[in-house]
Parts: C-alpha cells; sequence; structure tokens
C-alpha cells in the first residue's frame, strides 16, 4: 500500500532535540520558520543568523548555513552577509533583549536603510538565557529577578513596543505582529512569516514579523497558564497585525492611537 | 604603471580595491575620513559596495557578515572608533574570519585629540578585545609601503583566517606621497578556495557555521589550542623589519616603528655626518615582533634608545627582546605632539654622553 505523508519535520529543521524547555514557543516559531523556508523554495540559498539568547543555538536546528552573531548584532551581521552576496536570503532570529535593548541601534538602522532581509523577533518579555531579568518589553508590574517587586514604570520606563517604533520610518515596508500560543494564531503567524519571507524573495524590502512568545520558566508559571498569560497581559498592549506594507503607497506611519497621543503631550 | 601623487587615506583605499576589496563598512572619524570617502567613490566604479554604518560597532558587525560570505572586507577607524570594534575583533578572531581593519591612530586617551599618535599599540598588539587571541599587525612608515601592507594584509587575512590590522598614525593618513600599483598583482601567500564561507548550502557539502561559540570546554579548548598553533604559524613566519646604518659600527640602536621611524632616521643621518654613530631597526610587523632581530641588533649596540609617539608600549617588547642584555633608555611625545629629527639628535646625544636616565621597571 502506498504511504501517503501528511506531516514530517521540515527539510530546513535539522534532525535534533532542541534545549528548549517544556511549553516554550521558540520550538514553535523555528518550525514555522523552517516550513515558509521550505514551501517558497529557498533552503539552498539562505543564510540565517542566530542571536544571544536562549535561541543562540540555532544554527544547530536549522539544517542549512549560519551565522552565530554577537549580542545584539545580528541586524549588522545580515547587512554585511546581504550586501556581500545579495542572492543570498538572509534571516536573523533575535529575542527581545537581543533586539530591543542591546541591539536597538542596529535594528533601527538595518530597518531604515531598508536592508533586503527579514527579522523574526521573539518578544517574550523577559531575558530568558541569563534567568529571567527585566527586558525592555517586560510589562509593568511583571516580576523578573532583576525587578523583584515588579516592572516599575516610574524607574524603567515603559515597555518598548518594537513593530510600533520600526512602523515610524519611512523605509521598511513589511512590518507585522503575531502570537503563536494558541494553533489558530500560529496559522496567522506563520502566513506573517511567508509574506517576510516573499518580499525578501521578490527583492521588495526590509521585512520584520514581531512574535508574541511565551517563556514559561522564567515567567514562573505552567505552559498552559504561560499561554493564558501572553493573551491577557501582553496581547493588549501589543495588539497584533500587519503594520506596514510594501503596497501601501507612501509608506507614512500610522497615526498614534489616541492615548498615546495623550502620553506625548502630557 | 605610473606612479602617482596621492594622499596616504587614498592609497589605503586604492590598494584594497587592488587587492579585490569590494565591501567597504565604516563610520566618519578624523583623521581618517578620506578613506571611507574615497571608498564611496570608488567602490561604486568596480562593483563593489560601501556602506556608511550607523557605528563601529554594527560597521564591525558588518565585516563579520561579509566575510562570513567568503568576500575580501574592509573597515577605517581612529582610536575611539576602534575601540567600539574590539567586540568584533574578538568574535572575528573567534570565528576565524579574515578582515583587514586600518587603524590611523590618534591621541587618547578617552575622546583624546585628532593629531597622529602611537597610543594604540597595546591595544593592538596585545589584546583589545576579549579572550585568547592575536591579530597581525603591520605599520607602514610611507604611503608607498601602507599601500603594499594593505593589499598584503589581505592575503596574510584569507591565508591565516585572522583578522589583519594595519597601524598607522595621522602622518600616514594625512601625508601626500608618490605611489605605484604593480599592473598584476600575485598574492604574497598560496591561498585556498574558502570552502567554509556560509553561502547558502544545496546538501553536495555539509552545513557552513560560522561561529565562536563552544559550551564544551573540551571542545573550546581544542578550538584554543589550534587558534594558538596558528598564531605560533605567524611568529614563525611573519616577521617583518628593516634594519637602516648598521652596516657601520653605531653605538646606540634607535628602535621606531612608522612614521616616527623616518624621524629617527633622519636624526641618525645628520648624527653621522658629525661622527656621532647610531643605527636604526624599524619593526614593520608589531605582531609578530622582531624579538630576535631586535636583540641581535642590539647586540652591536651599547644601549638602546626606543623612540614612541607614546608614553612608552612598544618599549615593552623591546625589553623583552633584550631581556636585560643592554640598557634601554626612551624618548617620547604624546597628545598629538610629533617628535622632530632635532628633538631624537637630543635624545641620542645625552645616552651617548650618559646624562640620560635608564627606563628601569618595577
Ligand atoms: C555583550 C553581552 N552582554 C550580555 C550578555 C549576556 N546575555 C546573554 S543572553 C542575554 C539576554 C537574552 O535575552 P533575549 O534576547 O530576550 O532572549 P531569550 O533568551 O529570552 O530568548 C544576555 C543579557 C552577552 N552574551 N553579551
Ligand atoms: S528559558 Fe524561557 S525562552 Fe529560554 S528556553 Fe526556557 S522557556 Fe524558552
Amino acid at each position: 500500500m502506498a504511504e501517503t505523508v501528511v506531516f514530517s519535520r521540515p527539510q530546513a529543521l535539522a534532525a535534533v532535540q532542541t534545549h528548549y524547555c517544556p511549553g516554550c514557543t521558540h520550538g514553535v516559531i523555528h518550525r514555522m520558520v523552517a516550513e515558509v523556508i521550505d514551501e517558497l523554495g529557498l533552503r539552498a540559498r539562505t543564510v540565517g543568523i542566530a542571536p544571544v539568547g536562549c535561541s543562540v543555538l540555532a544554527y544547530n536546528y536549522f539544517a542549512m548555513d549560519f551565522h552565530e552573531a554577537s549580542h545584539g548584532r545580528a541586524p549588522a551581521v545580515a547587512t554585511g552577509i546581504k550586501r556581500a552576496r545579495p542572492d543570498l536570503i538572509v534571516f536573523t532570529y533575535q529575542g527581545d533583549g537581543d533586539l530591543a535593548s542591546i541591539g536597538m541601534a542596529e535594528i533601527v538602522h538595518c530597518a531604515n536603510r531598508g536592508e533586503k532581509v527579514t527579522v523574526v523577533f521573539v518578544n517574550n518579555a523577559i531575558y530568558g538565557m541569563t534567568g529571567g531579568q527585566m527586558a525592555p518589553t517586560t510589562m509593568p508590574g511583571q516580576v523578573a529577578t532583576t525587578c523583584p517587586l515588579g516592572r516599575d514604570v516610574e524607574q524603567a520606563g515603559h515597555p518598548i513596543r518594537v513593530v510600533e517604533m520600526i512602523s515610524t520610518l519611512r523605509t521598511p515596508a513589511f512590518v507585522a505582529r503575531a502570537s503563536v500560543h494558541t494553533p489558530l494564531y500560529a496559522v496567522n503567524a506563520k502566513e506573517m512569516l511567508r509574506r517576510a519571507f516573499r518580499y525578501q524573495k521578490d527583492g521588495t524590502c526590509f521585512s520584520l514579523v514581531e512574535v508574541l512568545s511565551t517563556c514559561p520558566t522564567n515567567w514562573g508559571m505552567p505552559p498552559a497558564e504561560a499561554t493564558r498569560w501572553l493573551e491577557k497581559t501582553m496581547m493588549p498592549y501589543y495588539p497584533l497585525g500587519v503594520f506596514k506594507t510594501p503596497e501601501r503607497g507612501d509608506r507614512a506611519p500610522r497615526p498614534l492611537a489616541p492615548e498615546e497621543a495623550v502620553c506625548r503631550t502630557m | 604603471m605610473a606612479k602617482k601623487l596621492m594622499k596616504g587615506c587614498e592609497a589605503i583605499g586604492e590598494a584594497a580595491i587592488h587587492a579585490g576589496c569590494k565591501l567597504f563598512f565604516g563610520y566618519p572619524i578624523t583623521p581618517q575620513n578620506e578613506i571611507p570617502e574615497y571608498m564611496s567613490h570608488r567602490l561604486p566604479q568596480v562593483g563593489g559596495t560601501f556602506v556608511q554604518a550607523e557605528s563601529e560597532v554594527a560597521a564591525s558587525n558588518m565585516l563579520y557578515g561579509a566575510s562570513g560570505s567568503g568576500e575580501r572586507v574592509l573597515t577605517s577607524s581612529s582610536s575611539p572608533g576602534i575601540s567600539l570594534m574590539m567586540e568584533a575583533v574578538s568574535y572575528l578572531a573567534g570565528s576565524e574570519l579574515p578582515v583587514v581593519i586600518v587603524n590611523i591612530m590618534r591621541a587618547g586617551p578617552g575622546l583624546g585629540g585628532i593629531l597622529p599618535s602611537q597610543s594604540d599599540y597595546f591595544q593592538a598588539t596585545k589584546g583589545g578585545g576579549h579572550g585568547d587571541y592575536r591579530l597581525l599587525v603591520l605599520a607602514p612608515w610611507s604611503v608607498q609601503e601602507a599601500a603594499d601592507l594593505v593589499q598584503d594584509a589581505f592575503d596574510l587575512a584569507d591565508f591565516y583566517r585572522n583578522p589583519v590590522m594595519v597601524l598607522g598614525d595621522g602622518l600616514i593618513g594625512q601625508m601626500m606621497e608618490p605611489v605605484e600599483f604593480g599592473a598584476e598583482r600575485v598574492p604574497c601567500k598560496l591561498l585556498a578556495p574558502k570552502t567554509w564561507a556560509a553561502t547558502g548550502c544545496d546538501g553536495s557539502r555539509p552545513t557552513n557555521i560560522v561561529n565562536s561559540l563552544f559550551l564544551d570546554p573540551e571542545v573550546l579548548e581544542q578550538h584554543n589550542i589550534k587558534l594558538k598553533a596558528k598564531y605560533d604559524r605567524m611568529v614563525r613566519d611573519e616577521v617583518r623589519f628593516a634594519e637602516y646604518f648598521t652596516d657601520e659600527p653605531y653605538d646606540l640602536l634607535l628602535v621606531a616603528y612608522g612614521t616616527v621611524a623616518r624621524v629617527c632616521s633622519t636624526a641618525i643621518e645628520d648624527l653621522r655626518e658629525q661622527g656621532v654613530k647610531a643605527g636604526l631597526i624599524r619593526p614593520v610587523s608589531l605582531f609578530p615582533f622582531p624579538y630576535a632581530a631586535v636583540r641581535a641588533a642590539a647586540a652591536k649596540a651599547k644601549a638602546v634608545l626606543v623612540v614612541e609617539l607614546s608614553s612608552g608600549q612598544m618599549i615593552e617588547d623591546v625589553q623583552l627582546a633584550l631581556r636585560g642584555a643592554k640598557p634601554v633608555y626612551f624618548k617620547g611625545r604624546q597628545g598629538g605632539m610629533l617628535i622632530s629629527p632635532d628633538e631624537v639628535a637630543e635624545s641620542i646625544r645625552e645616552v651617548l654622553a650618559g646624562k640620560a636616565a635608564e627606563v628601569v621597571n618595577g
């Protein structure tokens, strides 16, 4: 009897076990990136860049050529690769400490130059790898090892909304936020990733997809509770959706939402 | 090809293009702005790419990406900018990536000043970034030599899979001299194809990973041992130096590098006419340092005078070379102040007359 394969490991994913904690969504995001790369037929000409963070070993998990960047510098490394070999499909995979704290300058300028690379930005509102310290994306009141009483916005400021901030730039053209905490959201996230890689394949533009992600270990909750916490606490502050597309005319930034505009004038 | 009058910075840029460099990433800083400016108009003419990075941190990481893709790539900066690159330099060395970095030194510490200096010798030769690594460091004393060394630097970087630094001072960058570029360049090393580069993998070879992370200490130790063996090969094969006025007898040996060595040679020449005998040895490779040559040249002198535009950095290598065999004296200027042939001549006279204070450590 002939077998029909309905589900298998994507070719772009290596046949190894990851080191991620149970319930961590890094693995799901890896898989979706790999599926998209396979579906678009890009594996043989894709080079990825791993960050410093829990996904530092991503180069072992993807079956393709890879660079390991220093903390936060992946967008600069991506720039070097893409400028050296414009035919390559280049993507960075970065956490929120990596991208939104130490690497803030690199991501903003990479986006603003319109480097034709794709950034997969995994926002889990914490520093996972170093043991749960406060990230620039940590929620107000959220407990972390360096804010044991919860993030105090008077001291640490409000969490940075990367997608909104990058969207204020004129040059970058595909900027979106998605989540993977339930299968339905994950389907949408994969679609965002597909679009991001397709724009790069077509040579269109810089693309960034922020993916809300869980860190049950450092949030100190079981995986199921972590997904609920993400939905309840993170999603209202980090709204999902497509913020910019290359088709949308003059690439003008979206106007600020009223609540944000009030903040500005205070 | 005919000789052309060129500014040092421009000659450095043109030399890189002659060596097949197709990419430049950098950030403006005086006194080397003419290098990025030159590359920004020259590289597009040869099908290359110039990117003005947002910082030296970014520029040096762009180098990492481009080099890891197998291309020849250059950056240039000056002291404060080079400090910002030190993180990437350590990663480049750890990941064994060939790049060429030009440092046109200015006076420090901190923001310091914009005038010539040699106060980054320690940073260039002894570390600067973290971890057990070495840079090959070459120091030109003329515009022609800067052009030649930049071209060699690309070959050496590829051969050893290691960053190479060309260390000049503000004078090298700013002065104009005739330069000649050979029509047909022959690499100074036999170079293997870059089969290690991350160029996309279609399955016909194992994937290539550009990486300096080795979490298993046994594996990292083996990596460190491999790197050390490479640095040892550089020490064995890449020592470069030049001697002047050493064919005739001399009482005092001067040790100086870069443009300071030129000032010293003028001083020595003037004094020779007056019967004062001094010789000069000029390290061209600062790592590897020409310890044996300095020791041998010093054996024929009564004492050694080290001249630097710093408070005394290379002098430590000279002392290592001599192992106490000869008394060592030092003459330096700092802060961007230059040294004149007369000042050097004065120092030579003082040392020979027993009026100078010997440098004693401890
Ligand atoms: C220059 C430098 N500073 C600090 C560190 C330590 N460090 C490693 S990972 C990390 C935070 C990573 O957090 P994030 O980017 O949010 O990724 P996650 O682990 O949560 O996936 C830090 C601070 C480092 N490796 N390099
Ligand atoms: S620490 Fe958090 S981010 Fe890191 S693997 Fe575990 S759950 Fe995932």
